[in-house]
C-alpha cells in the first residue's frame, strides 16, 4: 500500500489508500466517522445486520496503527454511531480499543452523532482541535478556511471508465482543507457532486480515490452555481 | 364433463348471443364435484369468466356473507379490469353479491371497511394477500374463504412472487379447510410443474389453441447488418406497418432499446402518428396514462418492452411487432397473444430482426411456433429469503408452533422439499439474525412463550415488518426530475447510470432529450434539450438469454441447408461462404475456431447457450487459460457464441474445455462477481434484513440504511456459511449463471470437439468480434486495473499527478493479467 504525498498549509501529509492521513512530523494519525456500533443501532431499529462492523473497522484502525506507529490518533468525530454506542462495545472490542489507547493517545473529535466523549474509553475528547496550521474539525467550515482537515460527509466519487462506473470513498481536497474518506465498515458515502460537497470546493479540486493498493487522482471539476443543502449523511 | 349452469345464467347468456364454451362448462363440473383445477387457455378464450362461474352460481343459489372466493393477479391492473368485467354479469343477472379489489393503493379507509364486511369476491395481488395474512384478524377473516383463483398462473410460478403466493396459499389452506383453487394460465412448457404449483390433485382443463398466429419478418432494408441489436435500420418499415395497422404494439427488448427505437420513429413520423413508450422505469401516472388512451383508441401504436407483456385485454391491438431477437417461443407466443385478443381470429405479428443471426432465430421462432415447441425452465426450489419474510409474516397475525408452520409450508409445492434444519435455519434468521455471534439477544425479534409458541416481539417489528413486504427488488434508483419548483417526474434511473453523468450531459429518457443539471440528494435534475451524442440508460438484467429449444433449433437449422433456400438471400449467402471458408457448427459437436488477427490470437466457439451461459464460460475459459499460459487477454459472449482472445495461440482445447471446469474456480469466481453482491441485496431485501421503508422515514434513509455490498463483505468474511449467504449463492446458481447449461454442454461435447484452425476470421464469427468494444467492461475483481486506466489517462492528459515514483524490485518471472473484457449479466 502506497501512501501519497501532499501538502498543506506548508506541512507534509500522506493519504494512505486505506482512507487516513498521516502527518509524519508530528506522529499524528487522522481517520474519520468511524461509526462504531451501527450494527447495533440498525439492530435496535429492526435490522439484525451482521454483528461484525465494530470488529472490521477495529481491524482496519488496528493495521494504521501498526503502520505507522503513530503517537497521536485523531478521529474526526461521528466515531461512534450514537451516543451510547461506546456502551454497547462487545467485550472484546472494548478491550481492543483499550490496549490501542495504550500504544497511542486517542483524540476523539465530536461529531453529530456521537456530541457527548465517549464512555469508558481512554483519549480526550474536543469539539475541535488546533495543531500548528492545521484545524481538525468534524465538519468544513463553509468559505476559505487553510489547513482544515473533515469528515461527516463520507465523500465518493464515481469514475467513468469505459462505459462503466466505479463508486469508492475518497479524499477529496483543494489546497485549502482536505475531505477524508469514512472508515467505518457500515458507512455508506454521499457522491461528490452533491451541492452539500461540490460547494466546499467552489474552484474544484482533486480527488483522490481509494484502491487496494495506491491511491488513484482525478480532477474535481469546480461546481458551476449551486445552492448548499447541507444534509448530514 | 358438463357443470350445471342455473337458469338464469343461462337466460343472460342466450340474452348476449353466447353460448358457454365448453371449457366453462368443464371448470363448472369440476369445481361442482369439489375439484381444484388448473384451465390452461390460450388469451380470448373466456378464461376469466370460467374461473369465475363456480363462485357466481353458487354464490346465485346460496348468498353468504362474508369472503368467499378471493382472486389473486400479478398485475393490480388486471384485478381493477377484471373487477370491471365481472360487474357486467352481476348486474345483468342480478347476483346479490359484492366485489372489492384490494392493491397497495387502496386507501386506509377502504381497507377499514374492507376488514369490517368482507367482500364476497375480493381481487387482489400476491403482495396485498401477504399483507392481509399477517394482520390478526387474517384468522377470521379468511375462515368463510371458499375458493382461490389464480389468473396467469404461469407467469406467477417459478417465480420469487410465486413463491410468496405459494405459501400464502399454504396458509389459507390452514385457515379455511376443504378451499378449492383454480389456476388459469397460458400454455407452458410445464404442466405437471404447473398443476403441483397450484394444486397436486388439480383437474387439468386444456383448450386447444385457437387459430393460429400469422407471423411474418420484415428485413432491413439495404445491406443486411451483421452486428447490432437495436433494429433501428428498420424503423422506415415499422412506421409503415404502423400506418396500416390500427393499433399497434411495437415490442422491443430492453428499456435502452425502446428509447432509441420511439426517438427513431419520432425522427420519422412525418406524419405524426400518435405513438407512445412505456417501460418499467417511467413513472406510474406516465404508464397509466399510455395504458388509457390505448383503451381508448387513440394510439396508433406504443414502443414497449415486457411491461406490456401481461395485462388487460386492449381489444384495440391488431398488429403486434416484435423488434430485435424474440429470444424463445413462449415469449413470442405471450406478445403475439397481445394483438386480437379473440381466440378464433388469427394474431398478426411481425418480426424485425436487427442482423444476420437474429434472422435465423426469427426462422427458428417461427417454426417454433408453428410446431408449438414451448420453451423456460422448470420452476425452481423456493427460496429461502421469501420463507423468512412468510415466517415473520406469520407471527404478526398470530403465535405460531415451529412443528406445524413447517407441517404447512412443506405444503406448498416450491417448499415440498424443505428440509427442517433449513427451515430451523431460517427460523432463528427471523428471530435474531442467526448469527454466530450472539449479539442481538435483546433485538431479537421474535420470542418463544413456554407453550412452544413463536411470539412476535413488538409492535415496532410488526409494523416495520408490514411496511415491508414484497418480493420485488429494484437495483438501487435515482428519480429523474425538472428542475425547478413545479419540476414533474419523469421516472427512476440506476444510480451506476447517473454515477456516469456530468453536468450538461443528455441522455434519452421517457422518450426525451434531457440534459443533465444536477445531482441532488437522491434526485437527477435535468431540463429538456441539450446538445451532443446521448446516452441511453442502461438497465441491469435488461436483457434475457436465448432459450435452449430456440438455441437447437438455430443449430439445427444450420446443419440443415436444405432450409436455407427459404432464408432472405444475403444469409443464405452468408452462410455458404462459411462452409467454404470453414464448417458449420455440427448437430452435436463443438466447433472452436482459431485464427490471428493484429497481434492476437482469437478463439471462437460456438456453444449456442444463451449470453448469460456463455459469460460464465467465458471467465471460467480465460482463468484457465492464464493458468496454462496462453496470455488470455479478454472475452465477449453473445447468445450464440463466445470469443476469447489471447497473446498467444490457443492449444490443446480439449483440456481447456474439460468437464472439471466447473469444479475449480466457480466457487472463488462467484464469490467475486457483483452479480452475488446483487443477489444478495435481493435476499437481505426480501428476508427483512434491510428495510425499504420506514415510519416516518424519507428524510434520513442514510443514515438508518446499511449499504448491502458493506453487509456482504463483513458476513462474508465472519460468518461464510451463513443462511442468508447459501440462499444467495443457490440463486445465483441457479437463477443468473445457467450453470447447468454449461454442465451439460461441457458433459456433451467431452471428446467432440472440432477444432477448425483457419489463417483469417470466418464469416460466421464476424458478428462476435463487432460486439469487441461495444459491451460495457465491467471485469470482476478488477476494478483496480480499470481505476488504473482512467488515471493514466488523467495523468498522461495533466488532469492529474502521477503517483509517487518508487521502484520495486524486480518481479517475479510470470506476471498474469486479468482478462479485460466481458462483463457479466448486463
Amino acid at each position: 500500500m502506497t501512501a501519497a504525498p501532499i501538502h498543506l498549509a506548508g506541512e507534509r501529509l500522506q493519504l494512505d489508500p486505506a482512507g487516513a492521513l498521516h502527518w509524519p512530523a508530528q506522529r499524528l494519525l487522522v481517520v474519520a466517522d468511524l461509526h462504531f456500533e451501527k450494527g447495533t443501532a440498525a439492530a435496535a431499529r429492526g435490522q439484525l445486520v451482521p454483528p461484525w462492523d465494530t470488529r472490521e473497522t477495529l481491524a482496519r484502525l488496528t493495521a494504521l496503527i501498526r503502520k505507522y506507529g503513530p503517537r497521536t490518533l485523531i478521529a474526526l468525530g461521528d466515531s461512534f454511531h450514537d451516543a451510547s454506542g461506546a456502551t454497547r462495545l462487545q467485550h472484546s472490542d472494548h478491550a481492543q480499543l483499550l490496549a490501542l489507547g495504550r500504544e497511542t493517545q486517542f483524540l476523539w473529535v465530536l461529531g453529530n452523532h456521537d456530541p457527548t466523549p465517549p464512555e469508558g474509553l481512554p483519549g480526550d475528547s474536543v469539539p475541535e482541535h488546533r495543531q500548528g496550521p492545521l484545524t481538525f474539525r468534524h465538519q468544513a467550515t463553509p468559505g476559505r478556511v487553510m489547513g482544515e482537515l473533515s469528515g461527516h460527509f463520507h465523500p465518493k466519487a464515481h469514475i467513468a471508465v469505459r462505459g462503466a462506473t466505479l463508486c469508492r470513498p475518497c479524499f477529496v481536497t483543494d489546497g485549502y482543507r482536505i475531505l477524508l474518506p469514512a472508515l467505518g465498515a457500515y458507512t455508506g458515502g454521499l457522491d461528490t457532486r452533491d451541492p452539500a460537497i461540490a460547494t466546499l470546493f467552489p474552484r474544484g479540486g482533486r480527488l483522490f480515490l481509494t484502491g487496494r493498493e495506491r491511491l488513484y487522482s482525478f480532477p474535481f471539476p469546480p461546481s458551476r452555481r449551486s445552492t448548499a443543502t447541507t444534509a448530514p449523511p | 364433463m358438463t357443470g350445471t349452469l342455473p337458469e338464469r345464467f343461462q337466460r343472460w347468456f342466450a340474452s348476449r348471443g353466447w353460448t358457454p364454451r365448453p371449457h366453462q362448462h368443464a371448470v363448472l363440473a369440476a369445481a361442482q364435484s369439489g375439484q381444484s383445477v388448473l384451465l390452461i387457455a390460450p388469451t380470448g378464450g373466456g378464461k376469466t369468466l370460467a374461473g369465475f362461474l363456480p363462485t357466481l352460481t353458487e354464490l346465485a343459489e346460496a348468498p353468504q356473507p362474508g369472503l368467499h372466493t378471493l382472486y389473486v393477479s400479478p398485475l393490480k391492473a388486471l384485478s381493477a379490469d377484471v373487477a370491471r368485467n365481472l360487474t357486467t354479469p352481476v348486474t345483468e343477472i342480478g347476483l346479490p353479491l359484492t366485489i372489492e379489489t384490494r392493491s397497495g393503493d387502496t386507501t386506509q379507509d377502504r381497507r377499514r371497511k374492507q376488514k369490517e364486511t368482507p367482500p364476497n369476491i375480493l381481487l387482489t395481488t400476491p403482495e396485498s394477500l401477504a399483507v392481509l395474512l399477517s394482520q390478526p384478524e387474517a384468522a377470521s377473516f379468511f375462515a368463510p374463504l371458499r375458493r382461490v383463483v389464480i389468473d396467469e398462473a404461469h407467469a406467477l410460478a417459478g417465480t420469487k412472487r410465486g413463491d410468496q403466493l405459494a405459501l400464502g396459499l399454504a396458509r389459507l389452506a390452514t385457515l379455511a379447510p376443504g378451499l378449492h383453487r383454480i389456476g388459469l394460465s397460458a400454455t407452458v412448457a410445464h404442466r405437471g410443474a404447473l398443476r403441483a404449483y397450484v394444486a397436486p390433485d388439480a383437474h387439468i382443463i386444456e383448450v386447444e389453441g385457437g387459430a393460429p398466429p400469422e407471423i411474418g419478418m420484415i428485413l432491413p432494408q439495404g445491406r443486411l447488418p451483421w452486428s447490432g441489436h437495436m433494429g433501428l435500420a428498420s424503423a422506415p418499415d415499422i412506421l409503415h406497418a404502423i400506418a396500416a395497422a390500427r393499433m399497434t404494439i411495437v415490442f422491443v427488448n430492453t428499456r435502452a432499446q425502446a428509447e432509441l427505437m420511439f426517438q427513431e420513429l419520432w425522427r420519422l413520423n412525418a406524419d405524426t402518428l400518435p405513438i407512445a413508450i412505456h417501460h418499467g422505469s417511467l413513472e406510474m401516472a406516465q404508464r397509466l396514462r399510455v395504458e388509457a388512451a390505448m383503451s381508448a383508441g387513440t394510439l396508433r401504436a406504443v414502443v414497449a418492452t415486457s411491461s406490456l407483456d401481461l395485462g388487460i385485454d386492449w381489444g384495440g391491438v391488431d398488429q403486434v411487432l416484435q423488434v430485435g431477437a424474440p429470444k424463445g417461443v413462449s415469449r413470442l407466443l405471450q406478445r403475439v397473444g397481445r394483438a386480437n385478443h379473440r381466440m378464433d381470429e388469427a394474431s398478426r405479428a411481425i418480426l424485425v430482426p436487427a442482423n444476420r443471426f437474429e434472422v435465423l432465430e426469427c426462422e427458428a421462432a417461427i417454426a417454433g411456433v408453428a410446431a408449438h415447441e414451448l420453451d423456460g425452465d422448470p420452476p425452481r426450489p423456493g427460496g429461502l429469503d421469501v420463507l423468512a419474510q412468510h415466517i415473520l409474516g406469520c407471527a404478526c397475525a398470530a403465535p405460531f408452533h415451529p412443528d406445524s408452520l413447517y407441517a404447512e409450508i412443506t405444503q406448498a409445492a416450491p417448499y415440498a422439499q424443505l428440509s427442517r434444519a433449513d427451515f430451523d435455519a431460517t427460523l432463528d434468521f427471523v428471530e435474531t439474525g442467526g448469527y454466530a455471534l450472539q449479539a442481538y439477544d435483546q433485538y431479537r425479534k421474535l420470542f418463544r412463550c413456554s407453550e412452544g409458541l413463536m411470539n412476535i416481539r413488538s409492535e415496532q417489528v410488526r409494523r416495520l415488518h408490514r411496511m415491508n413486504i414484497g418480493t420485488i427488488v429494484e437495483a438501487p434508483t435515482l428519480k429523474v426530475r425538472y428542475a425547478g419548483r413545479a419540476g414533474g417526474t419523469l421516472g427512476e434511473i440506476e444510480e451506476y447510470f447517473a454515477g456516469q453523468l456530468t453536468p450538461g450531459d443528455t441522455f434519452l429518457f421517457a422518450g426525451r432529450l434531457l440534459r443533465f443539471l444536477r445531482l441532488r440528494d437522491t434526485t437527477v435534475e435535468v431540463t429538456d434539450g441539450g446538445t451532443g451524442e446521448p446516452k441511453i440508460p442502461a438497465y441491469e438484467g435488461g436483457r434475457m438469454p436465448l432459450t435452449t429449444n430456440l438455441a437447437a433449433r438455430v443449430r439445427a437449422m444450420l446443419n440443415t441447408p436444405a432450409l436455407w433456400q427459404s432464408f432472405p438471400e444475403p444469409v443464405r449467402e452468408w452462410l455458404d461462404l462459411q462452409r467454404q471458408r470453414s464448417v458449420m457448427p455440427g448437430a452435436d459437436d463443438l466447433l472452436i475456431e482459431t485464427f490471428p488477427r493484429g497481434d492476437r490470437w482469437y478463439l471462437v466457439a460456438y456453444c449456442f447457450e444463451g449470453r448469460n451461459a456463455h459469460q460464465s464460460l467465458g471467465m471460467l475459459i480465460t482463468r484457465r487459460m492464464e493458468r496454462l499460459g496462453l496470455h488470455p487477454l479478454g472475452f465477449v459472449a453473445t447468445d450464440y457464441v463466445l470469443g476469447v482472445w489471447s497473446a498467444t495461440e490457443p492449444r490443446d482445447l480439449d483440456r481447456l474445455f474439460e468437464q472439471d471446469l466447473l469444479g475449480e474456480d466457480l466457487e472463488s469466481w462467484m464469490d467475486e462477481s457483483s452479480m452475488l453482491k446483487r443477489s444478495f441485496r435481493t435476499a437481505a431485501v426480501i428476508a427483512g434484513l434491510i428495510a425499504r421503508h420506514y415510519p416516518g422515514q424519507d428524510k434520513n434513509r442514510r443514515q438508518v440504511t446499511v449499504n448491502s455490498d458493506l453487509i456482504f463483505e463483513v458476513l462474508r468474511k465472519h460468518q461464510p456459511g451463513h443462511i442468508l449467504l447459501r440462499a444467495t449463492r443457490d440463486d445465483a446458481a441457479r437463477g443468473l449463471t445457467d450453470i447447468a447449461r454449461i454442465a451439460d454442454m461441457l458433459g456433451r461435447i467431452q471428446g467432440r470437439i472440432h477444432h477448425q484452425r483457419l489463417s483469417r476470421v470466418s464469416p460466421l464469427a464476424v458478428p462476435v468480434l463487432l460486439e469487441i468494444g461495444r459491451e460495457n467492461v465491467r471485469t470482476e475483481g478488477s476494478d483496480d486495473a480499470l481505476l488504473e486506466e482512467a488515471a493514466l489517462i488523467a495523468e498522461a492528459t495533466g488532469q492529474a499527478e502521477p503517483p509517487p515514483f518508487r521502484p520495486k524490485p524486480p518481479a517475479p518471472a510470470h506476471r498474469t493479467r486479468p482478462p479485460a473484457q466481458g462483463r457479466l449479466f448486463g
